[in-house]
């Protein structure tokens, strides 16, 4: 049994809490990295993170990439969207592909 | 040149002959199995491209909703509000095998029966926004956790992709090549040989005749 987890700041994510998701409110990278290894080994199948600490985790989140658990997925922060979620479908599809047939370069 | 370093003979020319047998048997499959891992990939992709732009003008939207219920509020009446969640969410994960992927599949349980038994608070001390923006938020989780499914998903059938792309080059380019050019390298040294031994065994023929009956004496 598995359980769903977000990370960010404590403004974005406050209210996941309410749902009944863990919550891991820290606005440093290297607190959320270790929050990361910590909870990716086996408790948590679901990590949401906020796509801002996202960006300073690029490595760390590569890691994961190859692995079938956690899935680790970038949600937009209470400061906006910066489009790094959808850069990584994009990812996904330049590695398939070879070049990016969905987006059309659109962002 | 690679084919200078096979053996010209016939046990050589079989072991080439059934490499270049299997290497395009596994050609053909590796490439079917690349159409059909891109087929499904990419109406994979199309969805979660869909989704990701529902779930985040959703969770803009939810954000929005908490701001406003925030301002409403103190700090402190909304922390003690949301510090005890009532609710938990856990995930059942299971998976499902697409072309040898093995893609996760998510089935959500909460801990309460009620889906939405979401409010881990009294409404006395709060504002409606706040229900609000807790709402908006609980709609989004179906959402949320299917996203994270297929996104998933895409990432590790992309990395599959990536690798079958790779093979199936290889097998194309440079081991099917190289088996014929190996191959075609023993037949005609083999044909060669067979060609000089049949020259050898005429001439010495001809030698033995001549030794025998003298031909070029007579005529002369």
């Amino acid at each position: 049994m598995y359980k769903a987890a977000v990370i960010g700041d404590y403004d974005s994510i406050y209210g996941f809490a309410a749902l009944g998701l863990d919550t891991f409110p820290t606005t440093s990278a290297e607190q959320a990295a270790a929050t990361l290894r910590k909870i990716a080994s086996g408790s948590h199948a679901v990590i949401y993170i906020t796509e801002a600490l996202a960006a300073e985790l690029r490595e760390e989140l590569d890691a994961y990439r190859t692995q079938q658990l956690p899935a680790i997925i970038l949600i937009p922060g209470v400061s906006g969207n910066t489009g790094a979620g959808i850069a990584m479908v994009k990812k996904s599809v330049e590695q398939a592909v070879g070049s990016d047939i969905i987006f059309n370069n659109q962002n | 040149m690679a084919s200078a370093q096979v053996n010209p003979t016939r046990m050589e020319l079989s072991r080439q002959k059934k490499k270049l047998v299997t290497a395009t048997r596994g050609h053909k499959l590796l490439k079917d199995k690349r159409d059909e891992l891109m087929r499904q990939f990419l109406e994979l992709v199309r969805e979660n491209k869909a989704l990701r732009e529902k779930v985040e003008a959703g969770i803009a939207e939810a954000n929005r909703n908490f701001v406003l219920a925030k301002a409403g509020v103190s700090d402190a009446t909304l922390n003690a509000a949301l510090l005890a969640p009532k609710q938990e969410v856990y995930l059942e994960a299971g998976t499902k095998n697409v072309m040898s992927v093995n893609i996760p599949v998510f089935e959500a349980k909460t801990r309460t029966p009620d889906e939405g038994d979401i409010y881990p608070y009294g409404y006395a001390f709060t504002s409606s926004d706040l229900d609000g923006a807790v709402k908006s938020l609980s709609d989004l989780l179906p959402d949320l956790l299917r996203l994270a499914e297929i996104e998933k998903s895409c990432q590790l059938m992309a990395i599959e992709i990536e690798k079958t792309r790779r093979r199936v080059n290889a097998l194309e380019h440079v081991m099917i090549p190289d088996a014929q050019q190996k191959i075609k390298f023993i037949t005609m040294k083999l044909d060669e040989n067979e060609r000089s031994t049949q020259i050898r065994l005429m001439k010495i023929k001809d030698m033995m005749l001549e030794q025998t009956y003298h031909y070029s004496e007579r005529e002369a």
